[in-house]
């Protein structure tokens, strides 16, 4: 595979929050490259801190959280040293612009949507008056928004979910960022909906040349979107792979764990699969791999020592003991295995 | 809007009507000395004919007639004892230009104070600000006001020099009674601004400003406070008109001859005409600031709308 342009590089990120006294360890250790131009989906249950590792590249952690070490290097500089608004405004939209999850509650209901993007477009174009509304308009249209004239005028509660989530991605195109974020962006839209919002990201995508990074914990989406997919579970990115990679040569058995629960990959009359027990508590250290304990299948060296990474391709890694040459051969499930077999990619 | 704006003055209107004819009818239920300035001394010749030219031996629904028809026209009937014969609007005609210019004056104030006062509380909450402001509130509600009011006026006439009694043509002497009078309300809007500021903040559309690289500042002045304030604006025509009508106890202790304690005073004296025309007055005040809160709103809030719904697509 040829080498590719990274535009933003994670190493080695901790992020804390601190709650009632308490220090919660949200980011373990995670490391990643995000390469020019591509699709990448976090997947993870609830919880599993892939919202706080992104809003880290925004400096929007709550107030209770901080970066507590590593590195996040965009352009040549150090993210997680912005100590000020100053700084973090030339990123915040101009470079890496968000898509939030629930479009309901994601606009100002008192003002018009077309001054809403408006403000975008006035802060990282530099465009102002009947230029910017100009443009304002052609961003509507590239959403899909019909009769962009009338509604710019009009308030978000005059609009249904769908086309509110449109709103809120041309309010983030606006921006022209470099890298889209995506927080779940279909979670709260109807099933229908879902598919023309994904189609639009990827459509403007092409047209922006932009990277995206989608969150979800629906793998349905993934398949849909993802060029590549890291796998999270409590605070740590545990299996990171090309979409093909993970979802046919899944190596981690928290994937395995995950791709069983599909219910597209159940088997008629049998209850679904679901993972017993419950993720750690992250206010605890997590001692060795933070599975084990829902593994039953856990090694003992699982609950030791945490593993390293062990490459399966250039462009596949996974962090589980499985893959040292010495560790004990383990098959993955039924499920995963029936996946693989068939090979199809579709099964959203 | 038009439509809407003339359901709701209708309705204020019967209101109105519903409040005059109980507070007329139950005010007629009062023992006739109101009527006289010199009872003790009449015979029953001379109060009967007294009644009957006031026409208060009528029956209840006839004299309550009369009286609106007097109100058509600006007649709120003439004062019995407070100021024997005098028509009850010229009286008040004379007091309430003070007490209108001075409940405006500390309206202005209470705005100018409170409202920075909770917006800095939301902005830091937790911090100086947000703890001074609570200090200051507790202070004010759970204070008597006629404590600090003594207070004021003590350390202000002795420290600062400012004159004792008020006198309308020396601005100085309007400083204390304004300042005071402002205190509560300067309380009370920056309560709620940060309890609704507070609010918005949460929202996510202001994390959604925050990504697209909106400034703090700027998310705070156009998207927060203005938000914030619509709520806000449904109370502030009914606080306005209900300062506007004086303070009995800050007007007594400054001798300001406003209508403050006009009520008051001719309940004591059993001045039947007087205690109807004013509390008359004061539901008007009520019900008209309601009103106008109601419609300021309508017209602040877009998703208050007055005609039929288009139906979101």
């Amino acid at each position: 595979m040829e080498e590719r342009e990274t535009i933003l590089s994670v190493r080695d990120l901790n992020i804390k929050f601190s709650l009632r006294g308490r220090t919660l360890h949200a980011i373990r250790d995670v490391s990643l490259d995000l390469y020019k131009g591509e699709s990448l989906a976090i997947v993870g249950e609830s919880g599993s801190g892939k919202s706080v590792f992104v809003k880290s590249f925004m400096g929007l952690l709550d107030a209770n959280g901080w970066v507590d070490s590593g590195e996040i290097l965009y352009n040549g500089e150090d993210l997680t040293k912005f100590t000020t608004e100053k700084q973090w405004l030339r990123v915040r939209g101009k470079q890496i612009a968000m898509v939030l999850q629930d479009p309901m509650t994601s606009l100002n209901p008192l003002k018009t949507i077309g001054a809403q993007i408006m403000e975008a477009i006035e802060l990282h174009q530099n465009l102002h008056g009947e230029a910017a509304r100009r443009e304002m308009l052609s961003v509507l249209t590239d959403v899909g928004i019909t009769e962009p004239e009338r509604r710019a005028k009009q308030y978000p509660h005059e609009f249904s979910g769908g086309m509110r989530q449109r709103v809120v991605i041309a309010i983030a195109v606006a921006c022209r960022p470099q890298i889209l974020i995506c927080d779940e962006p279909t979670t709260a839209l109807d099933v229908t909906i879902q598919a023309q919002i994904l189609d639009l990201i990827r459509s403007l995508k092409q047209k922006y040349d932009l990277t995206t990074v989608y969150i979800t914990h629906d793998l349905g989406v993934v398949a849909n979107v993802a060029d590549r997919i890291a796998v999270m579970y409590a605070g740590d990115i545990v299996e990171i792979g090309l979409c093909e990679e993970v979802f046919y040569q899944p190596k981690h058995p928290y994937t395995w764990a995950l791709l069983s629960s599909l219910p597209q990959l159940g088997v008629k009359g049998e209850p679904l699969y679901s993972i017993h027990g419950t993720p750690p508590n992250l206010f605890n250290e997590v001692k060795g791999d933070a599975f084990a304990p829902r593994n039953p299948q856990a090694l003992k060296i699982d609950f030791v020592k945490r593993p390293p990474y062990f490459e399966v391709s250039p462009t596949h890694k996974a962090r589980t003991w499985l893959l040292d040459p010495r560790a004990p051969k383990i098959e993955p499930p039924e499920a995963v295995r029936k996946l693989a077999s068939e090979g199809v990619k579709g099964h959203a | 809007m038009l439509k809407y704006s003339l359901k709701r003055l209708s309705s204020s209107f019967l209101t109105l009507l519903i409040i005059i004819s109980v507070v007329f009818v139950l005010l007629r239920q009062m023992p006739i000395e109101g009527y006289f300035d010199n009872f003790e001394k009449a015979d029953e010749a001379m109060i009967q004919a007294k009644l009957n030219q006031l026409g208060l031996n009528d029956p209840i629904p006839v004299q309550l007639w009369n009286f609106l028809k007097g109100l058509v026209h600006g007649d709120l009937g003439t004062s019995a004892r407070y100021s024997v014969g005098a028509p009850i609007s010229g009286i008040i005609a004379k007091k309430a230009p003070l007490s209108i210019k001075m409940g405006v004056l500390s309206m202005a104030l209470s705005l100018v104070l409170g409202i920075p006062l909770g917006a800095a509380m939301a902005k830091g909450k937790g911090r100086f600000w947000d703890k001074f402001g609570t200090v200051y509130i507790v202070f004010i509600n759970a204070v008597p006001a006629a404590v600090y009011y003594i207070f004021i006026q003590l350390y202000g006439t002795s420290f600062l020099g400012i004159p004792m009694l008020f006198d309308e043509a020396n601005p100085v002497t309007w400083i204390l009674p304004v300042f005071s009078m402002s205190l509560g309300n300067t309380a009370y809007y920056a309560m709620w601004l940060r309890r609704y500021m507070v609010d918005e903040l949460n929202k996510d559309y202001v994390r959604l400003a925050r990504a697209k690289g909106v400034s703090g500042k700027s998310i705070m002045m156009k998207h927060v406070l203005r938000n914030a304030f619509v709520p806000m604006i449904q109370y502030i025509p009914t606080s306005l008109l209900y300062t506007v009508c004086g303070s009995i106890y800050i007007e007594s202790l400054y001798s300001i001859p406003g209508m403050g304690g006009l009520l008051v005073d001719v309940i004591g004296r059993q001045d039947n005409p007087m205690v109807q025309a004013i509390v008359m007055i004061y539901s008007c005040i009520g019900i008209v600031g309601l009103l106008l809160g109601d419609l300021l709103m309508g017209l602040i809030d877009p998703r208050i709308s007055f005609v039929k719904k288009e139906g979101a697509r």
